[in-house]
């Protein structure tokens, strides 16, 4: 039995790290994440956990602690985001290297500069090639339950990467919220015990990790990397439907509103796509066949799935809360449009680039789009693919 | 009540104008409605204006953006009424609730000819008469509760009351203080 | 530069949010932070120029010839007291803003 509560999306998150009790947290407070460690050392001070609170000098210490220990063979979790993932960088590649089943917890911010603390998707987007699976969650409810089975899906031993569960800093990480909680006991017993196979501290067995890897062996080593991804996918899946008999809380790798029988749809993550979901039912109301494809699992991208569900729409919209800055079109759009290409599904698709440092995102900026959608559907022509939502210019 | 009340609030940096937004979340909820509370958040500044909103409905909310016609405003420092627009996008089938002893007169010319409801109270007489220091988030949280209708009077002083012993579990002295500015605050909130 | 604002389009404004022009934080307005206001009692104020020197705003003007200080300047004051605290004659009050005297 589910306990109702109200939490933000930060406490949200932080409960669910007291919940799965990891063997080490190293963290290093940046906003709008800062709250995640700071609930949670109050859980190491007052007992409820005990876990080995590492308070670290820097980002980039924070994820070299989390590789030492889970090497080590224990559970790490973290928190950051924006810059304090860029700070990050050359350890997140590392972590996924040595396939070390890393839970961090990004909280998305606008990268700077200029400087800025508000939500976008430029963290998110800068480590979309970097290894690491990466959920997307709508509110603080899905941002709970992607950390309980993070673990499950990281530490699979078809997978063995590091995972991140973003949410949209500020929107919902600072946002008091409906949300159900499991009990501990519950929890605990879903989430499990983390034995791995290898790892540094077994007397039994000295290993060495991280070699030179040169010529010879890096290209295979990425492809074992590439492969583990692709498996990553259905081990989502499993896990999201143990979860699903446990809480009756329904995941997969994306989730489909209203879009069945839908004839145009916008294609977007985390809390937009709840503005989204509300101003599809007022469409509904008068008889506009609007629906979202709203993505949960951005890497491994579920092309071939994504493909298949957007085919029998008249006109889409890809929403980018991150410009790609490359002239061509955002990361989310890429992927979807090429993921079309190759299931050679022609579906007139246009690009919105929107939400950029915490510009507000409003009913009636969805709605804006749905009005292009339903133009470009009528005539089938997309005249400019690559556009903003919400951004100011000179009237012509 | 409605399926879902929007409201925005504006006070100063440190005054608790978000905290008492999430007192109001908080008090909702325990009466079972789906609830937002969501400060706007900019540099923090003591002092600074800010505005804080809720959300509250009988059914699940999925909008994530700020609140631009709301169906409530509620101003705890008189001092913005001349520095921030309060009245932008407020319902006149709503209404604004002022900490205030400001004349009427005066409230009219500067909200700019709102016409919908205008309610005052006085929030510091009440806060320092009961608890002896200015704290107008519990007057105010009362207040809105009786404008809005959001819950029945009792139904808040029960669930505050529970709040409070839970809150002021190592200072019960102020738990009386609190329940007497909430009861005041619901007497003493009138229309202009 | 400083006639920019949350509808200036993108067109009029700087690459990167440069600022070509010194000395412009008096553009900034910063009084409206301001909850609790100091007020000046000029009786009590032996003008010696101990509370100018250390108000972080430059909110206290000196009048150039006479050297002395003038009444505060609310358009930049935030409210924070420093210089009620130094004054040794209680010639500057920290009065809550808003309540009327």
């Amino acid at each position: 039995m589910s306990i109702r509560e109200r939490l933000s999306g930060n406490e949200a998150v932080a409960t669910a790290m007291k919940q799965i009790n990891p063997d080490v947290v190293a963290a290093f407070p940046i906003t709008p994440s800062t709250e995640i460690p700071q609930y949670f050392s109050t859980f190491v001070a007052n007992g409820s956990v005990d876990t080995e609170f590492v308070a670290v000098e820097s980002e980039h210490s924070a994820m070299s602690a989390c590789i030492g220990a889970e090497s080590a063979g224990s559970r790490a979790m973290t928190a950051t985001s924006a810059n304090g993932l860029s700070l990050m960088w050359e350890m997140i590649y590392i972590a996924s290297s040595l396939r070390l089943p890393i839970v961090l917890n990004l909280v998305n911010r606008a990268v700077s500069g200029p400087l800025n603390i508000h939500n976008d998707h430029s963290d998110a987007m800068g480590v979309r090639d970097s290894g690491w699976i990466m959920l997307f969650s709508e509110n603080n409810q899905e941002a709970y339950d992607n950390n309980l089975m993070a673990h499950r899906i990281a530490e699979n031993e078809n997978v063995q990467l590091p995972i991140m569960i973003c949410q949209d800093g500020f929107i919902t990480s600072h946002s008091i919220e409906n949300i159900e909680l499991e009990n501990d006991e519950d929890v605990k017993k879903f989430v499990g015990e983390y034995h791995p196979e290898h790892y540094l501290l077994n007397k039994n067995e000295p290993i060495a990790v991280g070699p030179l890897d040169l010529q010879a062996y890096l290209f295979e080593h990425k492809a074992q990397q590439g492969d583990a991804m692709k498996a990553a996918k259905q081990v989502i899946l499993d896990v999201s439907k143990d979860f699903e008999k446990w809480t009756g809380r329904h995941y997969g790798l994306f989730e489909e509103y209203k879009l069945d029988d839908a004839e145009i749809a916008i294609v977007c993550m985390n809390s937009t796509a709840g503005t989204t979901k509300a101003v599809i039912d007022k469409l509904r109301e008068n008889g506009i066949k609007a629906g979202l494809l709203k993505i949960r699992v951005y890497r491994p991208f579920p092309g071939e799935e994504v493909s298949k569900a957007l085919s029998h729409l008249k006109a889409v919209a890809i929403l980018d809360k991150a410009d790609s800055l490359n002239a061509i079109g955002g990361a989310l759009f890429e992927d979807v449009t090429s993921s079309m290409y190759i299931a050679q599904k022609n579906v007139p698709m246009v690009n919105y680039v929107y939400g950029i440092g915490g510009r507000d995102t409003t009913e009636k900026d969805i709605e804006s789009v749905f009005t292009d959608l339903q133009e470009i559907a009528s005539n089938g022509k997309v005249e400019n693919p690559y556009r903003y939502l919400g951004l100011r210019k000179e009237a012509k | 009540m409605d399926n879902l009340i929007e409201i925005r609030w504006h006070g100063r940096g440190g005054q608790g104008a978000k905290t008492a937004s999430l007192l109001l979340a908080d008090a909702a909820f325990n009466t079972g409605k789906y609830i937002q509370g969501f400060p706007e958040y900019g540099p923090e500044r003591m002092g600074a204006p800010i505005t804080a909103y809720n959300r509250i409905s009988t059914k699940p909310i999925t909008v994530h953006s700020n609140i631009y016609e709301p169906d409530y405003v509620v101003v705890v420092d008189d001092t913005l009424l001349e520095v921030v627009p309060v009245t932008e996008g407020l319902k006149e089938t709503g209404a604004i609730i002022i900490n205030t002893t400001k004349s009427p007169e005066y409230l009219k010319k500067v909200l700019n000819g709102y016409k919908g409801d205008i309610y005052t109270i006085d929030a510091r007489k009440i806060s320092i008469e009961t608890l002896g220091r200015y704290f107008p988030n519990t007057p105010m949280l009362a207040a809105i509760v009786k404008v809005s209708q959001v819950m029945s009077d009792e139904a808040l002083l029960e669930d505050m009351k529970g709040s409070f012993k839970h809150k002021f579990a190592k200072k019960p002295e102020v738990i009386e203080g609190n329940m007497k500015a909430l009861e005041m605050a619901l007497k003493e909130i009138q229309k202009i | 530069m400083s006639n920019i604002d949350k509808t200036t389009p993108m067109e009029k404004l700087t690459i990167g949010g440069n600022i070509y022009t010194a000395a412009n934080a008096k553009e900034f307005k910063t009084g409206d932070w301001r909850s609790i206001k100091p007020v000046w009692i000029e009786e009590k104020c032996k003008q010696c120029g101990l509370c100018f020197p250390v108000c972080p705003d430059n909110s206290i003007p000196v009048c150039k010839d006479s050297l002395k200080r003038t009444d505060f300047n609310y358009d930049y004051c935030k409210g924070c007291g420093v210089c009620a605290k130094v004054c040794p004659f209680g010639a500057i009050e920290m009065k809550e803003e808003g309540v009327d005297e």
